[in-house]
């Protein structure tokens, strides 16, 4: 099979669970013209009632896809930048997310939030820069952070995954790469992590983009140290069961994740090890500083995003 | 009218006494907007309803013994005991919940609005809102959109002249039907004490919704003879001045309607809503508390298991 782009993945599992489902529409900004990649051709093929170019007011649109979902539709909410996020914090993590429990189970709200281009791409400083999947699963909200694109229809479709709320962050630095494809393109199961590399020392836990950085590192010391990579692919819930026996097998277990440190995601699955996980060192993490802003100026993006060195690093240090 | 009237007299004793814990927002008052509009509205149509909720939720048919048991927080609740006051819904009714967030209820009703249309259903979406909500932009983001669409919703602004302690004059520049107007859709201000003079505009609105022209704004000029929360009556908060309450309490839509119908029909309509309420407390107070070991039961509609706090 010739290599699959990865944008051109996430653009045919949106094409074709919109074939398949009369119910599912997109609702964003510019997505008619599909200026991300992901919508483009798609208005031509289903009509501007089923991609529909909104006005920017993303609180408007992310709640009006929340009652459409109630009423039986299945939006797709497309996100030009990450930080718009932050301005529909309240339409997601307090409506949305709510609406299942409060109502005693009454209605879900099956919308898909779709985040392409999330995390730093160079050059676009403080406010465009964020990869919030972390503070989504805090909440609870059912975020997926995608790497691999065998892997396309199940990070949105509800059909695959759930009936619930979910945002799709699809990093910016996997936007323009393409890979081979092995095997079906199919679904990921919902908290299904996959093991790309297996070792016998040391466990790192990769997310989305950084798990390609893991393998390098991974192939570089491997004269040196055995090491396991394991992508969890959906970051809430996560797959408890295949990181626990992962580290069951190595003792010791780095975390590379492109969160902020404090309250991130690799600080809760640190936590959990050292609850429940029989560890033979301290474990470690590589992630952003706490509360970061990302600089303009390439050095300073770079010098807070987690690196290959740090990892490196981060991996000898468990290893003493 | 009645029995909004007697549900919430009775609920607002409870809260005082502590028998329902969250306490409430009376909607006292107030009761000819949610019935003039929700006399107009089919099942399926759609409502979106606010913290002050009681009355809309009922209205629009919801069953008083189970909304009683909502605000008990009982498994016989409407929301299973997990929504209370302030987010009660029946969505087989069309209620699609009282909401906390002010305002946040508009751009849910557009979009059920929205839905509707897509699906070929001829409904109607009606939000329920305060005066306050017309500063919040979500509000304004939705009737952008419903207007641009021409979709069929009706914004129902409950103006009751204050946000908590805040008068409108104080939080509302201008005036709210030129600011509707002002989208482009078709706004009216009426008497929001005279349950039918609310319910020939809603069925104006809704009538036009049907035929496309919506969206529709109705300003209904109201008042809560209460305050903002039942909160407020237990700390004596007050900030009314002089005889305001009382001369609105002049225009006691109930007595106002009263004095239309035949005795008999007041006294048989009387007699009824207090055995339907009685009957409601009874259920309530019967009814069974949730197991602490569900409370996270319904979360997700998915398989998602959410872990447990502590883990031993
Ligand atoms: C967005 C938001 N801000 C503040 C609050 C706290 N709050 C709850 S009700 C209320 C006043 C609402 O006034 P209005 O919209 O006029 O409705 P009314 O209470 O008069 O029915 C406030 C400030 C809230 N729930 N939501």
């Amino acid at each position: 099979m010739a290599p699959l782009a990865y944008i051109t993945a996430l653009h045919q599992a949106l094409r074709d669970e919109m074939a398949r489902d009369e119910r599912v529409c997109v609702l964003g900004e510019d997505v008619r013209l599909g200026l991300t990649g992901i919508t483009q051709g798609l208005a031509q093929a289903y009509g501007p009632e089923r991609v529909v170019d909104m006005p920017l007011s993303e609180q408007g649109f992310t709640s009006l896809a929340t009652g459409a979902a109630m009423a039986g539709q299945r939006p797709v909410v497309e996100f030009q930048i990450p930080s718009l996020l932050y301005l529909v914090f309240e339409q997601i993590a307090n409506q949305a997310h709510k609406f299942s429990l409060m109502t005693g189970g009454q209605v879900s709200v099956p919308v898909t939030y779709l985040v392409p281009g999330s995390g730093s791409r160079s050059g676009m400083a403080g406010q465009h820069s964020d990869h919030p999947y972390s503070l989504f699963a805090h909440v609870g909200s059912r975020p997926w952070c995608r790497r691999r694109r065998r892997t396309p229809t199940g990070c949105w479709c509800p059909r695959c995954a759930t009936p619930d709320p979910v945002a799709v962050f699809a990093p910016t630095m996997l936007m323009g790469t393409a890979e081979e494809v092995t095997g079906e393109l199919g679904p990921v199961p919902l908290g299904s992590a996959r093991v790309h590399r297996e070792g016998t020392d040391v466990t790192v836990v990769a997310v989305g983009h950084l798990v390609p950085t893991a393998l390098q590192v991974a192939a570089e010391l491997a004269g040196e140290v055995s090491i396991e990579v394991v992508d969890p692919r959906t970051v809430y819930p996560v797959d408890w069961a295949t990181l626990g026996e992962s580290v069951a097998k190595t003792g010791r277990l780095v975390v590379m994740d492109d969160s902020n440190r404090m309250c991130g995601l690799g600080g809760e699955i640190l936590a959990t090890a050292a609850e429940e996980y029989a560890l033979v060192a301290p474990p470690k993490r590589v992630s952003r500083p706490d509360g970061a802003v990302i600089p303009y100026a390439l050095a300073l993006d770079h010098a807070l995003l987690p690196s290959a060195a740090q990892l490196t690093e981060a991996v000898r240090a468990v290893l003493k | 009218m009645r029995l909004i009237r007697e549900f919430e007299e009775r609920c607002f004793e409870m809260a005082l006494s502590g028998e329902l814990v969250g306490g409430i927002h009376p909607y006292i008052g107030q009761e000819a907007v949610a019935v003039g509009v929700c006399s107009q509205l089919d099942v399926q149509d759609v409502i979106t309803s606010t913290h002050r909720g009681h009355g809309h939720v009922l209205a629009k048919g919801a069953d008083p013994k189970r909304m009683l048991a909502e605000l008990y927080g009982t498994t016989e609740g409407l929301n299973r005991g997990r929504g209370g006051s302030m987010h009660a819904a029946d969505v087989s009714l069309g209620i699609f919940g009282a909401n906390g967030i002010v305002g946040a209820g508009a751009p849910i009703a557009t979009g059920a609005a929205w839905a509707a249309r897509r699906a070929g259903r001829e409904q109607v979406a009606v939000s329920f809102f305060g005066d306050g909500a017309l500063s919040q932009g979500v509000v304004l983001e939705a009737f952008n959109l419903a207007a641009l669409w021409s979709l069929p919703v009706v914004f129902v602004c409950e103006n009751n002249g204050y946000a908590t302690s805040l008068p409108v004059g104080r939080g509302l520049a201008g005036d709210p039907v030129r600011r509707a107007a002002g989208f482009g859709m078709t706004a009216w201000s009426v008497d929001g004490m005279d349950v039918e003079t609310v319910a020939e505009a809603a069925a104006a609105a809704v009538d036009g919704c049907r035929r496309g022209a919506g969206p529709y704004f109705l300003e209904c000029k109201t008042y809560r003879f209460h305050g903002h929360h039942s909160f407020e009556q237990q700390v004596g908060i007050d900030y009314r001045e002089g005889d305001e309450v009382a001369r609105w309490q002049d225009r006691d839509p109930l007595t106002l309607q009263r004095d239309r119908l035949p005795a008999d029909v007041v006294a048989s309509v009387d007699a009824e809503i207090a055995a339907l309420v009685e009957d409601a407390v009874a259920f309530a107070r019967s009814s069974p508390a949730p197991d602490p070991g569900d409370a996270l039961e319904y979360l997700y509609a998915g398989p998602i298991a959410a872990r447990p706090g502590s883990v031993l």
